[in-house]
């Protein structure tokens, strides 16, 4: 399945929002992530599921400022 | 009000552009922007906001300046080391250019002043460091129903977007809350390319000029990051998020409050302290 995360595409084997954040070993709680330009709560990672085509963005917090 | 001759002379590069002109000129000279701390991101949008004519300038923070902060802070100079930042602020802007009516508070942005302080301006601009104010900023321009230019940085990275509450997202339809202590690199231990911060600084007076004067097209409901070591920028759409606790269908929080500020933990002895 191809998908595109952060403006690539990509091959992944995921068919959920958590197990595509695992395949990129990513820490849920470090990041917001968007599917299709909607936000995807915390709890519904596990339960939203992905699918050809679909565009996500992991966007990571980005704190600094002085 | 009009300008005298020299004013004219001043500002002429902004008054040939027919967007601008003579009247975007004396709305910028009619216009407020608070800077919510000058360092990093509040230093180069402080010094275009003050060149570019804006009236009036706030300045909070409640720092003074080191030495390690001249890599970036453009503000402050070798003298000012010790110094408050925002009296350092005050002076720089002022020779730039004295047209500038500057306020300042030497003090921390608190859920107590905030929203008083906030309601004296037109926009306000996030040059914070930790991510507990940054959330204080998001929900008091929300209470306070004023434009907001957010900015981060981090290593070779930055972001930046603007928000006009109850119109476009917030930061909280992304973020629902700061994340947790020490996951996220945020205070001394990360590090920041000096000119990173000139860059996301540079684009936050743009988007509050552009805000003041109406035109073009303003930077709401989409996420621009920027990376230096690719020199790419990349944008991504967002939109409001009806479950955001702060601005969704079912608000819940409904006065200003402080997250937790995240203990910043002492860099190991021989690595270089950025804040």
């Amino acid at each position: 399945m191809t998908i595109t995360i952060n403006g690539k595409p990509e091959v992944l084997e995921g068919s959920t929002v958590l197990e595509v954040l695992k395949l990129k070993d990513i820490d849920p709680q470090m990041v917001a992530v968007e599917l299709n330009t909607q936000i995807i709560e915390r709890d519904q990672l596990a339960t939203t599921s992905i699918k050809e085509g679909d565009q996500v963005e992991f966007l990571f917090y980005m704190g600094g400022g002085s | 009000m009009d300008f005298n001759e020299d004013q004219i002379t001043r500002y002429s590069r902004h008054i040939l552009l027919p967007e601008v002109g003579g009247k975007g000129q004396k709305k910028l000279a009619q216009a407020s922007v608070f800077l919510i701390g000058a360092g990093g991101l509040g230093s180069p949008a402080g010094l275009y906001l003050a060149a570019a004519g804006v009236g009036r300038i706030g300045i909070i923070d409640s720092d003074v300046v080191d030495l390690s902060n001249l890599q970036r802070q453009v503000l402050h100079h070798t003298p000012d080391v010790g110094r408050p930042k925002v009296r350092s602020a005050e002076e720089k802007i002022q020779v730039l250019n004295p047209d500038v009516q500057v306020e300042y508070y030497q003090e921390r942005l608190t859920a107590q002043n905030a929203l008083e302080l906030i309601k004296q301006y037109d926009v306000i601009i996030d040059g914070v460091d930790n991510f507990p104010t940054k959330f204080l900023i998001n929900d008091a321009c929300y209470f306070a129903d004023t434009p907001l230019i957010h900015g981060g940085i981090l290593r070779f990275e930055g972001r930046v977007f603007s928000i006009k509450p109850k119109q476009s997202a917030c930061y909280r339809c992304i973020f629902k809350q700061p994340p947790p202590p020490g996951l996220v690199a945020n205070c001394q231990e990360a590090g920041i390319i000096g000119a990173v911060a000139g860059i996301i600084g540079t684009i936050q007076a743009t988007e509050a000029l552009k805000l003041i004067l109406g035109i073009g097209q303003p930077l709401t409901d989409r996420i621009l990051d920027f990376d230096a070591r690719k020199t790419t920028f990349r944008e991504i759409k967002i939109k409001r998020n009806p479950n955001c606790a702060l601005c969704g269908l079912h608000p819940e929080i409904t006065e200003l409050f402080e997250h937790e500020q995240e203990i910043c933990q002492l860099p190991p002895s021989g690595t270089v302290a950025v804040s």
